[in-house]
C-alpha cells in the first residue's frame, strides 16, 4: 500500500515540486493558462447542457405521448383499432379525437382555430381550465384555448359562431405552449354530439388518437407493439412517438455543447503551448543539472519521469483549481444567459467539470512530453559542459 | 594478479570541428589496478578531460577498447553506459555540481534512487555516507547555497560514494577551494583510497601527485610519461 506519507516523501515528487517553485512566477503564469482553459471548456459544456435543459423543460411532458394517425389512404382511426390498442402494455390512456380547422367568429371579428371533439374526461388529461369549467357531455357548450380567447376578446359566457352553429364558451384553457398532440391554445373543444351537428357526415372514424404511456421509457415499446398489432396485414395507421422530438433536441444540443467546448478548448491549446514553452525553458536552464543527474546514474527513463511528473503536478494542481473556479464561472454564465442557476447543480455539470479537469491534465502532460523527451535524450557529456 | 579495473587499449578519440579533425586521444593505452590512486596530469588540450570521460563512461572511443571493471564499454548504448556508470563510478566535479533544490542529504540520496535503493534504507545510508565524507551532521538538511565550498565538496564526495562504487573519478577536486580546504579534501580522498576505492584524479596541480602512487602525464593526446 502506498500511504500519503510515501507520496509526500517521494523524491521525484519533491523534486518536481521544488523545481516548479524555483520559478514561481513563471509556474503561476503557466498554471493560469491551464486554469482558464479548464474553466472555459467546462463552463461552455455546462452552458450547452443548461440551454438544452431549459428548452426540454419548456416542452413539458410531451415525450410520453404517441400520436396515432390513419395511414395514407385510410379514412381514419376506427373504434375497433382503438379497442385493439388497449391490449398493448404500458398505456396509461388512449384519447381518440375528431378534429378539423374552421373559422371562429365573435361579433365582427374572426380567427382560425382547430375544432376538436374530445370527451370531457379525456380533455381533462391534456389541458387545464384556467377560467370557468369543462363542457358537459352532450351540451352545445365549448371550451376554448387561451390565444383564441385573447384574439377575439372572449370571456366565459361569450357566444361564438362556427359555421352556422353558435357555441357558448364555458371555459378558457390555461396557456400550454407548443404541443404536438393538440393545439390547446388555438383550439375549440366541444362534445361529440355538437361536433356531429356541426360537421355531419364526417363518419365514425376518428381523425387521430393520442396514446399516453405510463412511463417515458415505455414509449418505444408501445410504438413497436401498436405497429405490430395493427399493421399486421397492411399499413392502416401511422404512429408518431413524440419522444423523437426530445431525442432530436438532445442531439442538436449535444452538437451545440460540443461546439461550445471546442471554442473553450482553444484556450486550453494555448495553455498547452505555454506549458511546452515553460518546460523547454526550464530544460535549457537545467541542462547542466540533467548532465549531473545522468553522470550519477539517472537513466533516460528517470529523467523522463522527473520532467513528466513536473508537468503532471502542474497540470493536476492547475486543473483542480480551474475545476473549482468553474462552479463560480458556471453560476455567472447561467445567471446571465439562461437566467436559471438551478441547472448548475446537476450530474451533467459535475461531468463537465470532470471532463475539463481531465483535458487540463492531459494538455499539461502533452505539453510536457517534448521537453521531457528532449531532456532525457541529452548526452551527459554535452549537458555537463553546458554553461 | 587480478585484471586491471580500468583498461584502455590504443584508444583514439577524434572530434570533427568544422572542416578539421581534432585528435583528442591518439592511441592511449593505460591500465589501472584495483586500489590504485592515479593522478592524470597534462596541460589544457592535452586530452585529459577526454580520457576522464572515457573512464567515466560518459563517452566512447572512436577506436580502441575501454574496459571498466571487466566490462567492455566500447560498443554500449546510452542506457547500458548509464548502468555501468551508476554501479561503478563515483563522480567528483570541480564545480561540485550539487542539485540546488535538494538538501545535502537528498543530494546523497539521488544516486541511490537511480539504483533503486528502497526508501527506508536511503536516509540512513545517506547519513552514514555524509559522516564518511566528514560533513557535520547539522549540515545534512542544508541546501547547497547555505554551505561553504569545502562542505559542498564533502557532500559531492558523499554523493559519489552513495552507491559504493569501486572507482572514484575526481576532476580537479580542489580547483575551486582554498589550499587549506583543498588539503583536507585530499586527505579525505586518500583515506577513501586506503579503504580500498580506486581513485583517479585529473588535475594540472603538481602538488596532488604527491598523494598518488601513480601519475599519468598526457601531452597532445598521448601518454608521455607513465611513471613518476
Amino acid at each position: 500500500m502506498i500511504s500519503i506519507e510515501d507520496i509526500q516523501s517521494n523524491m521525484y515528487l519533491q523534486l518536481a515540486k521544488r523545481n516548479l517553485k524555483r520559478q514561481t512566477f513563471r509556474t503561476v503564469l503557466a498554471a493560469i493558462g491551464i486554469i482558464i482553459g479548464v474553466i472555459a471548456i467546462s463552463s461552455m459544456g455546462i452552458l450547452g447542457n443548461s440551454l438544452k435543459m431549459s428548452v426540454t423543460d419548456s416542452f413539458g411532458d410531451i415525450g410520453d405521448k404517441l400520436l396515432i394517425y390513419p395511414a395514407p389512404g385510410e379514412d381514419g382511426v376506427t373504434e375497433k383499432q382503438i379497442q385493439q390498442m388497449k391490449k398493448v402494455d404500458g398505456i396509461d390512456a388512449i384519447i381518440p379525437a375528431y378534429s378539423t380547422g374552421d373559422r371562429v367568429e365573435y361579433k365582427n371579428s374572426y380567427t382560425f382555430g382547430s375544432i376538436y371533439s374530445i370527451e370531457r374526461e379525456d380533455l381533462e388529461k391534456l389541458a387545464e381550465v384556467e377560467d370557468g369549467q369543462f363542457f358537459k357531455s352532450g351540451s352545445t357548450d365549448c371550451v376554448i384555448g387561451s390565444s383564441i380567447a385573447d384574439n377575439l376578446e372572449l370571456r366565459v359566457g361569450s357566444k361564438i359562431e362556427i359555421g352556422d352553429s353558435r357555441l357558448r364558451v364555458v371555459g378558457i384553457l390555461k396557456e400550454r405552449g407548443m404541443g404536438f398532440d393538440i393545439d390547446a391554445d388555438t383550439g375549440v373543444f366541444t362534445s361529440a354530439q355538437m361536433y356531429e351537428k356541426m360537421y355531419p357526415g364526417e363518419g365514425d372514424e376518428y381523425d387521430f388518437a393520442i396514446v399516453r404511456a405510463e412511463e417515458l421509457d415505455k414509449v418505444d415499446d408501445i410504438k413497436e407493439d401498436i405497429e405490430k398489432l395493427l399493421n399486421k396485414k397492411e399499413e392502416v395507421i401511422t404512429v408518431f412517438a413524440t419522444n423523437i422530438i426530445l431525442e432530436s433536441i438532445n442531439e442538436a444540443f449535444k452538437s451545440i455543447s460540443l461546439f461550445l467546448m471546442g471554442i473553450g478548448s482553444i484556450s486550453l491549446l494555448v495553455a498547452g503551448v505555454s506549458i511546452l514553452n515553460v518546460m523547454l525553458m526550464s530544460t535549457m536552464e537545467r541542462t547542466k543539472e540533467i548532465g549531473v543527474m545522468k553522470a550519477v546514474g539517472a537513466s533516460r527513463k528517470d529523467v523522463l519521469t522527473m520532467f513528466l511528473l513536473e508537468a503532471l503536478l502542474l497540470g493536476v494542481v492547475a486543473s483542480l483549481i480551474g475545476g473549482l473556479f468553474t462552479i463560480g464561472a458556471g453560476y455567472l454564465i447561467l445567471s446571465l444567459v439562461v437566467k436559471n442557476t438551478s441547472y448548475l447543480f446537476s450530474l451533467a455539470t459535475l461531468i463537465y467539470i470532470f471532463e475539463g479537469i481531465l483535458f487540463g491534465v492531459a494538455t499539461s502532460l502533452i505539453g510536457g512530453m517534448y521537453p521531457a523527451w528532449k531532456a532525457s535524450n541529452m548526452r551527459p557529456l554535452d549537458a555537463l559542459r553546458y554553461e | 594478479m587480478s585484471d586491471p579495473i580500468v583498461q584502455l587499449q590504443n584508444v583514439r578519440k577524434t572530434y570533427t570541428l568544422g572542416a578539421s579533425e581534432i585528435h583528442a586521444l591518439n592511441g592511449v593505452s593505460i591500465s589501472i589496478e584495483r586500489g590504485d590512486f592515479v593522478t592524470i596530469m597534462g596541460a589544457s588540450g592535452s586530452g585529459k578531460s577526454t580520457l576522464l570521460n572515457m573512464v567515466g563512461c560518459l563517452d566512447t572511443p572512436t577506436s580502441g577498447k575501454v574496459k571498466i571493471n571487466g566490462t567492455d564499454i566500447t560498443k554500449l548504448d546510452d542506457d547500458k553506459l548509464t548502468t555501468i556508470r551508476r554501479d561503478n563510478i563515483g563522480f567528483i566535479f570541480q564545480q561540485f555540481n550539487l542539485i540546488p533544490t535538494l538538501t545535502a542529504i537528498e543530494n546523497v540520496e539521488i544516486p541511490m534512487i537511480f539504483s533503486r535503493v528502497p526508501q527506508n534504507l536511503r536516509k540512513e545510508r545517506a547519513m552514514r555516507t555524509l559522516e564518511q565524507a566528514k560533513l557535520e551532521a547539522e549540515y545534512a538538511y542544508h541546501r547547497p547555497n547555505e554551505l561553504s565550498g569545502g562542505q559542498q565538496q564533502r557532500v559531492a564526495i558523499a554523493r559519489a560514494l552513495a552507491n559504493e562504487p569501486p572507482i572514484l573519478l575526481a576532476d580537479e577536486p580542489t580547483g575551486n577551494l582554498d589550499s587549506k580546504t583543498g588539503k583536507s579534501i585530499m586527505e579525505l580522498l586518500v583515506r577513501l583510497n586506503e579503504e580500498g576505492t580506486t581513485l583517479i584524479v585529473v588535475t594540472h596541480d603538481q602538488k596532488l601527485t604527491e598523494y598518488s602512487n601513480k601519475t599519468i602525464v598526457l601531452m597532445d593526446g598521448e601518454v608521455s610519461n607513465d611513471i613518476y
